[in-house]
């Protein structure tokens, strides 16, 4: 432990020792080039305990590569990962013990019943005898596939079998945990499921989650980091990811017995609005602020002075989907 | 190299074999085919000495066919469901689960290698075999197999399909019998000078196995057994460590 804390504190010296005490992954200009192909290029970010990092970006974009490197089951092209203080490439082993990792597809061995399945990760794990029943009663527990115990698992649904994939990866309590798509292909039920369990888990582990489903944004990260085409594009609060919405902090507004044109006119003329369009789907309209500042109170004051009803005025937090859309779009058809 | 670690995969790997019906049809096959040929083929009865030398002198062609079937399975099915990525996440190394696997593998042999006790029964009940030598038999028998499990292990290991594991290991375990084959070791002394041909020799199966199953027990052919299933099984983790995540 002691040459660990002198590795973190020389490495991190200017983050402070409140930091290195409890940054669990440190990944650093980490890239992997297949022949021409250069499926991740250079990406650097850090995850601490309390964390859940959501690793986002479309099919392709060297999400699943990425945590490949990092579970060590690929080896970079160039760059380092550290998890726990140890080095995947000098020390793999260390690093796999502190990992708990969901692959994509949750594989397991098919013939194998979850029962079996359980002990013999937590014999590869090291643990044995109360310690070993323990884990296994427990991680079947949290992962809810507690009835379904002795039934072959390639005889289980798609939920259960990601559920056993899960339950695998948390047995040994590891301080890292590491999903690839963990609520891909589930149903709206099991994804609540699978979001909770995760939530439940996330103040004493450091955790990332790859995925594209958007909602999963605000469903369960506390940071997130974007990546198109092998690269960085974002690294911030899901927060910060929708500010950078051109709908963040919009206003919709409807007001009786005005029509859209006539309002649109008195709105955009406005010092604090840049732009306004009529909605699509109802009545009404949408009014961009200047320099995404808060509009909703100084907007109503405005029309109250006109002398109109307002029917209803709401701002929009930012839409991710169109943020994920503008921020990794370029880079998809800059490839191609 | 953890040896916990071994004895974990292996545990598994060996589970797996009867988790199917595969072990049942194997074991059942290997000894109705042990049995033929040692009566109709090796002339058992009609030899009249009391020994099990017919059983064991088909033994090479037997595991030609038979164990590229068992060690096929071994890292081909690992990389075709993906379980690959699982377990080489696990902090295990690449090599204890090479031979975790090949361990599995070798054990359910060797299982289906004894339970071919009631030979033995027999050849007791009819005469007075020398139990040494049917001994050494067994034993050669077992280490030969270890051979031809190390190269189908290492074979599985470069494709992703079961048949195309099967096939390529047959192959190869012909090349490694039939280099003692007199036909074979023939084409060659007629033009070859003789260290090549003496090397041919000195690499197959046959030549290592013929003195053991006769009751010779020489250091060398142990070592020879022994260092083949080393090369192979080194050759194996190599290539897994390369192509695991193809």
């Amino acid at each position: 432990m002691g040459l660990n804390n002198a590795r973190f504190e020389n490495a991190f010296d200017e983050a402070g020792d409140a930091l290195s005490m409890t940054l669990r992954v440190e990944i650093e200009d980490l890239a992997k080039h297949f022949g021409e192909i250069r499926a991740v290029d250079g990406v650097t970010f850090l995850v601490s305990k309390g964390e859940v990092l959501g690793f986002l970006g479309p099919n392709g974009a060297g999400k699943s590569t990425t945590m490949k490197m990092i579970t060590g089951f690929l080896a970079p092209t160039r760059g380092t990962v550290r998890v726990c203080g140890y080095d995947v490439s000098t020390d793999p082993i260390s690093v796999k013990a502190n990992l708990g990792y969901l692959p994509e597809g949750a594989p397991a061995y098919a013939d194998m019943t979850p029962d079996s399945f359980l002990k013999f990760i937590a014999d590869i794990r090291g643990l044995s005898g109360a310690a070993k029943k323990r884990a296994v009663a427990s991680a079947a527990e949290r992962a809810r596939i507690l009835n379904v115990m002795y039934q072959p698992i390639e005889t289980l649904s798609k939920g259960y079998k990601r559920r056993v994939g899960l339950a695998q990866a948390i047995l040994h309590n590891p301080p890292v945990l590491i999903m690839d798509e963990p609520t891909d292909g589930l149903d709206p039920n099991q994804k609540h499921e699978v979001r909770t369990l995760i939530n439940e888990m996330a103040e004493d582990k450091a955790i990332i989650i790859s995925t594209h489903i958007l909602e999963e944004v605000n469903a369960l990260c506390t940071r997130n980091v974007v990546i198109a085409s092998g690269k960085v594009v974002f690294d911030g609060t899901p927060a910060e990811l929708e500010a950078k919405s051109r709908y963040h902090n919009a206003v919709v507004l409807t007001v009786n017995a005005i029509d859209n044109g006539k309002l649109l006119q008195y709105v955009t003329s406005l010092e604090f609005v840049t732009d306004a369009e009529p909605l699509t789907s109802a009545n009404g309209i949408r009014v961009f602020p200047k320099d995404g500042q808060h509009i909703t109170i100084p907007l109503s004051e405005k029309i109250r002075e006109q002398g109109w009803e307002i029917a209803s005025l709401y701002a929009e937090s930012g839409r991710l989907d169109e943020v994920f859309r503008s921020i990794t779009l370029p880079r998809t058809a800059g490839v191609k | 190299m953890n040896m916990l670690n071994i004895w974990f995969i292996m545990k598994r790997e060996f589970g797996g074999y009867f988790a199917t019906p595969v072990a049942y049809v194997f074991i059942i096959i290997f000894l109705l085919l042990a049995g033929f040929s040692t009566f109709y083929v090796g002339n058992f009865f009609s030899r009249g000495e009391a020994d099990l030398y017919p059983f064991f002198s088909l033994h090479p062609w037997l595991y030609i066919l038979l164990i590229p079937a068992i060690s096929m399975r071994l890292w081909a099915e690992e990389r075709k469901s993906g379980s690959i990525e699982l377990l080489m996440t696990l902090p295990v190394s690449v090599f204890e689960a090479v031979v975790g696997k090949f361990f599995a593998a070798w054990a359910f042999t060797g299982l289906a290698l004894i339970l071919n006790f009631p030979l033995w029964i027999t050849v007791n009940y009819l005469g007075n075999p020398d139990n040494g030598v049917i001994f050494t038999g067994f034993i050669g028998s077992f280490l030969m197999a270890g051979g031809f499990l190390a190269i189908g292990s290492c074979i599985s290991a470069v494709t992703k399909n079961q048949v195309i594991a099967f096939v390529l290991s047959l192959i190869v375990s012909l090349i490694f019998v039939l280099a003692g084959y007199g036909i074979v070791l023939d084409f060659f002394s007629s033009w070859a000078p003789q260290p090549l041909v003496d090397a041919i020799s000195s690499f197959s199966f046959l030549t290592h196995f013929d003195a053991i199953s006769k009751g010779v027990i020489d250091l060398r052919d142990m070592l020879y057994f022994a260092a083949l299933i080393a090369i192979w099984l080194f050759a194996n983790a190599l290539i897994v460590n390369a192509r695991k995540a193809d």
